[in-house]
């Protein structure tokens, strides 16, 4: 490994963006117009804003960053580009934490931006800590980019990466507890949400939105969803190939 | 040692398979170091396929590929070995100084090297342009920039040359040459004939095969043929009459 190409690749990364404004626009305006929509949705129940509104928070920008992170990572691939990485010293590690570093500082931008809008404009109202609600949608939205580099892997077309949103995010969404309490489920359905990251996101959100001082519960769910980035990294790293057929 | 040195690449019954076909089969050559060598045959026979196993990015199904001494592929050539894909393989989204600084750093070559290659490939106007905006001929010296990057001493070059105007493509081969004055080793595709006069030793390829290998001269020589395209066609009938 080796920090210095890790950094090259995440420069590399934010020149490509910055050479696409309305990509980076769209990555930062979408997330926080859906919760805007959200607000308005729910204009004369706020009481259902502030229960739902921080588990969304946590994932709008959850698929953003895994949509956009998969298909650039994909266009690595198919644009030959990342078979000439791989052909040159540049290690596989170095090259997906140069991805997660570049994208991850969008996440940061874009999930702080969200929190801001829904603590401040919209008004939403938490019993816990600002700051830790804006620190789990930012992991959240780090951990969209990792599971888009993880499973960019799986995908040999662009039309095939972008249907991972649904087969990858869907079913954690439906499983996060935010419809049903996880608990309420079938039992065979509650362990397979134990499993999936996006559920340790939104518990850690819905425990902030009702207490008021941080519980060690948050702090596990957080780490988890830290694992889970970890490990999506190590995984996608491990299932770049050097030589392919 | 010096007996060991002077051969850049070393293939030993190899055999690759992509989608269910034999690409290449049995094959088994030794190319010299400090060469330009021209591996030329029509386009479909296995010469891009033949490169990737000598980058070390090809999985083989069998046989022995050394390079420079080691198995291609090893970590350890992974910066005396340098590649251009037949397809331009740069960011098309950035521009072209951008693609080649980030590769530089990739490759830990020196400060000044991107200068250096983006005048050998005459793109020195066009280094704030984006990729996209470039021509095909353009774009592809962006590719060929990449490989010049550092001091690789083995250059694998996937037909650099197409779609280059004569004047241009005249330039190109004289880099060749210097660089191996330089002591470096040119591997380089074409399917054009006619690139085969400016190569010191030729490879002729056909099905996944070697039809020949040997200078230009001996081979013109050899068959009695005028040019290299009527060489060619020489050795496939005569390849014919041998198997009838």
């Amino acid at each position: 490994m080796s920090a210095f190409r890790t950094i090259a690749t995440t420069r590399r990364v934010l020149e490509q963006l910055r050479r696409d404004p309305r990509t980076v626009a769209l990555l930062l305006v979408v997330p926080m117009a859906l919760l805007w929509l959200l607000e308005l949705v729910f204009d004369a129940q706020p009481a259902t804003f502030d229960r739902i509104g921080p588990a969304l928070l946590a994932l709008f920008p959850f698929v953003v960053m895994f949509l956009v992170t998969s298909v650039t990572t994909l266009r690595e691939r198919t644009s030959g580009t990342l078979e000439r990485l791989l052909s040159m010293p540049l290690g596989r590690l170095d090259l997906l934490l140069g991805y997660l570093a570049g994208f991850g500082l969008v996440a940061v931008v874009q999930a702080a931006l969200a929190s801001a809008l829904m603590l401040g404009f919209l008004g939403l109202d938490v019993a816990g800590p600002a700051w830790l609600l804006v620190i789990v949608a930012v992991v959240d939205a780090i951990l969209g980019c990792a599971l888009g580099l993880f499973v960019s892997a799986f995908a040999r077309t662009e039309f095939q990466a972008v249907q991972f949103m649904p087969a990858v995010v869907l079913p954690q969404f439906l499983l996060c507890g935010l419809l049903v309490p996880r608990d309420e489920m079938g039992a065979v359905l509650e362990a397979i949400s134990w499993v999936l990251p996006l559920s340790y996101a939104v518990d850690a959100m819905q425990r902030i939105t009702v207490e008021a001082s941080v519980s060690a519960r948050t702090l596990v769910d957080l780490a988890v969803v830290t694992g889970a980035i970890a490990l999506s990294v190590a995984l996608g790293a491990a299932t770049l190939r050097r030589r392919t057929a | 040692m010096s007996t060991a040195e002077a051969v850049a690449v070393e293939i030993d019954r190899l055999r690759v398979v992509r989608g269910g076909r034999v690409v290449l089969d049995d094959l088994s050559l030794r190319l010299p170091a400090r060469r330009v060598i021209g591996l030329l045959g029509p386009s479909g026979c296995g010469k891009s396929t033949l490169l990737r196993a000598i980058v070390g990015v090809q999985i083989v199904e069998r046989g022995a590929v050394r390079v420079l001494g080691l198995e291609a592929g090893a970590p350890a050539l992974r910066s005396r070995v340098a590649y251009a894909t037949q397809a331009a393989s740069v960011y098309d989204d950035l521009g072209v100084e951008e693609n080649l600084r980030y590769f530089a750093a990739v490759l830990g070559a020196p400060k000044g090297d991107v200068a250096r290659v983006l005048s050998e490939v005459d793109l020195a106007e066009h280094a704030g342009d984006q990729v996209v905006r470039l021509s095909g001929g353009q774009r592809s010296r962006v590719s060929l920039a990449v490989a010049l990057l550092g001091a690789p001493e083995l250059l694998v070059l996937d037909e650099p040359t197409v779609g280059l105007d004569p004047v241009l493509r005249a330039d190109l081969w004289d880099l060749f040459h210097r660089l191996a004055a330089e002591g470096r080793t040119l591997l380089v595709s074409s399917h054009v004939m006619d690139e085969a006069t400016r190569c010191h030793e030729l490879l002729l390829m056909r099905d996944g095969g070697i039809l020949a290998q040997e200078s230009p001269e001996s081979l013109l020589e050899r068959t009695g043929a005028r040019d290299t395209e009527e060489a060619f066609l020489t050795l496939v009938r005569d390849g014919r009459l041998a198997h009838a």
